[in-house]
């Protein structure tokens, strides 16, 4: 992981204190606008070819973030580099020719697919969208070239997305979104809803485009076994606000933040030996409502170690080491 | 890996050797709508009886205006040649039935091909960009449907004068509402869901998405509501005949023979039975045209 940034030193896409807030109507009718705030003040570097995992339970502003990067929801605040160019707030013109280095994979496979559309048409709007010079022949062509890339007979050309599995769904998601050969694909939750064989499957074909493609990926999920396989960095979130930003070892070695260890003392071993006597940090309550989240630290609610100070002063996020970070105030002594 | 490598070269083989044609909605669609037999069937009786309507003077030895002094309000009678009666004017029914068609299938198709065109990209456009404009559009619609429809009729005469196109304008003006409407609603369950976003993320236009990715997917419940409105339509032209707006003796229409035929009930059935046949008829055609139609452009129902 040391080894791609040493070897590429140059961020591909740099967050800088992102920020989204969506205003809601207040309480009764004279209620002053509230402030929801899903994603708040979020900054971190990505690396061509790395994959970064946000994970962090639901609710907590992964999927908003993911989302934001690529301007689907417009970001209320701060800055998202890509390629040393900020495109928050970029007018439809600009933004276009970049869209086809951003690309996303979601969550439910079906939903994402137009059911009134044949798989070839699905795959090919972004061709015909960014490439349509290419004309309809070669156009077809690099549909099948790309569905026998991802598994997919090219010969169901001409099916229709519920004809398909969940799996093979998400496998034409999967080439839609590899079709025009992006930089960055972020993918949201791409396999929570797949059952765990396929899940695999979905995993390792991800694994394998981004190696011939040196793609960046940003993959958002909930599953820290997944997250450890497939990602080299982690990303913690919670409430909107990063707790910690790690590599991979270092964060399921040695984790700073009292959230992150609970995450992972969460995550099952298949041993029933460790499983039994292993220690587990079980959180207690619920998460807070992000309309009005806790002053300070927004962990401090559910923190086994809070002490007064986390009421009072928002922790920063200090740099543990060159590559680990955290927002805790007592992280030196976890 | 040695397995992954050989499959995707069996699957890059397959494709090679299977050349498929690439198809559409469309294509599929209309390949669905012609194995429905009842909506083939509904295409050809209505095919004959708009080839009828346009060929009448042909068919038939009188003319729509022309009073046999002979057979006022005579039954069916094959010798005199008035095959399906005559009216209380001595005129030949059949060849007024036939007239009648071109009025009110004219009306009904022109005015629901207004409202269809309208009503779509009004609805899809406002419930897309939802919010401000949503409301503004809206509120239009609003104000017109609190508007008077004869009042709005009767202004459009006054303005433009008696002319048959402008029931045309007037009926598409009115309908084309609720079609926005009922597109509207549809739109706006539909604009949230993943695959528009996904087109957005890919770049695709707010023009194309609407287009492309919205439309089809309201096309069920606007077909439906089309086969709602021709008939609808054709009734609202008679209404208008009848107080003297629509269209004027001695032309006339299948609503106008129909409520003439429904006065005179007890004495001549038959001026009532045979223009209700033809409409009941057309209406049934386009029933089954439409179903067909609705069939065909869902994937999932083969």
């Amino acid at each position: 992981m040391n080894a791609i940034r040493k070897k590429k030193n140059v961020p591909i896409l740099s967050v800088r204190d992102l920020k989204v807030h969506f205003s809601l109507p207040g309480k009764g009718f004279f209620g002053a606008e509230r402030q929801l705030k899903a994603v708040d003040g979020i900054d971190f570097d990505l690396y061509p070819g790395e994959t970064l995992g946000i994970v962090g339970e639901s609710g907590c502003g992964k999927s908003t973030l993911g989302r934001a990067i690529l301007q689907l929801i417009p970001p209320t605040d701060g800055q998202v580099v890509w390629l040393g160019r900020d495109i928050v707030g970029a007018p439809h013109r600009e933004m276009q020719p970049l869209r086809r280095d951003l690309q996303i994979i979601f969550q439910d496979p079906l939903a994402s697919l137009n059911p009134r559309m044949t798989i070839g048409e699905i795959i090919a709007e972004p061709l015909v969208t960014h490439k349509s010079e290419l004309g309809k022949d070669e156009i077809k062509a690099r549909v099948k070239r790309m569905m026998a890339r991802v598994g997919l007979l090219p010969q169901m050309i001409n099916r229709y997305p519920h004809e398909f599995s969940g799996g093979q769904c998400q496998r034409i998601g999967i080439a839609r979104a590899m079709i025009l050969e992006p930089k960055l694909i972020i993918c949201d939750e791409p396999v929570s809803a797949l059952d765990v064989s396929i899940q695999a499957q979905i995993v390792n074909l991800l694994q394998e485009l981004q190696r011939e493609f040196d793609l960046s990926m940003i993959f958002i999920s909930h599953d820290l076994s997944i997250v450890r396989h497939i990602c080299h960095r982690i990303l913690v979130l919670y409430l909107g606000n990063l707790m910690e930003l790690a590599d991979r070892d270092s964060i399921y070695a040695n984790p700073k933040h009292p959230y992150t260890k609970a995450l992972i003392s969460a995550v099952p071993i298949p041993d029933p030996e460790i499983e039994r006597t292993k220690e587990r940090i079980v959180l207690t309550g619920d998460l807070p409502s992000p309309i009005n989240p806790p002053s300070g630290c927004v962990f401090r609610t559910r923190c086994p170690f809070a002490k007064d100070v986390c009421a009072t002063d928002v922790p920063t996020v200090d740099t543990v080491n060159d590559h680990h970070q955290v927002a805790c105030h007592f992280h030196e002594r976890m | 890996m040695m397995n992954k490598n050989q499959k995707t070269a069996m699957l890059q083989a397959a494709g090679a050797a299977g050349e498929i044609e690439g198809r559409s909605l469309w294509r599929d669609a209309r390949i669905r709508l012609f194995r429905n037999k009842a909506a083939v069937g509904s295409m050809i009786i209505l095919a004959i009886i708009t080839l009828m309507a346009i060929f009448a003077p042909l068919l038939s030895p009188f003319e729509y205006d022309q009073i046999d002094w002979g057979y006022i309000q005579e039954g069916p009678n094959w010798e005199n040649g008035h095959i399906l009666g005559t009216d209380g004017n001595g005129r030949d029914i059949f060849i007024r039935i036939l007239y009648g068609a071109r009025v009110s299938l004219a009306v009904g198709l022109l005015a629901t091909a207004v409202s269809l065109v309208i009503g779509v990209t009004y609805g899809a456009v406002a419930g897309y960009f939802g919010g401000r404009i949503d409301n503004i559009m809206m509120r239009f619609v609003d104000v017109l449907y609190s508007l008077p429809f004869m009042f709005f009729v009767i202004m459009l005469m006054v303005v433009f004068g008696r002319n048959i196109f402008l029931i045309f304008v007037a009926l598409g003006a009115v309908e084309w509402l609720t079609m926005a409407r009922i597109v509207r609603g549809q739109t706006l369950s539909i604009r949230r869901r993943e695959f528009i976003e996904a087109a957005h993320a890919t770049g695709v236009s707010n023009f194309k998405i609407i287009f492309r990715h919205v439309i089809p997917n309201v096309l069920g419940p606007v077909i439906v509501y089309m086969t709602l409105t021709i008939p609808q339509v054709i009734l609202t032209e008679s209404f208008l005949s009848f107080l003297g707006l629509g269209v004027q003796e001695p032309l006339t229409s299948w609503g106008v023979l129909i409520s003439e035929g429904a006065k005179v009930i007890e004495a001549a059935t038959w001026m009532l039975i045979y223009p209700a046949i033809f409409l009941a008829l057309t209406l049934f055609c386009f029933n089954f045209i439409g179903d067909g139609l609705r069939d065909a452009l869902d994937p999932k129902d083969r």
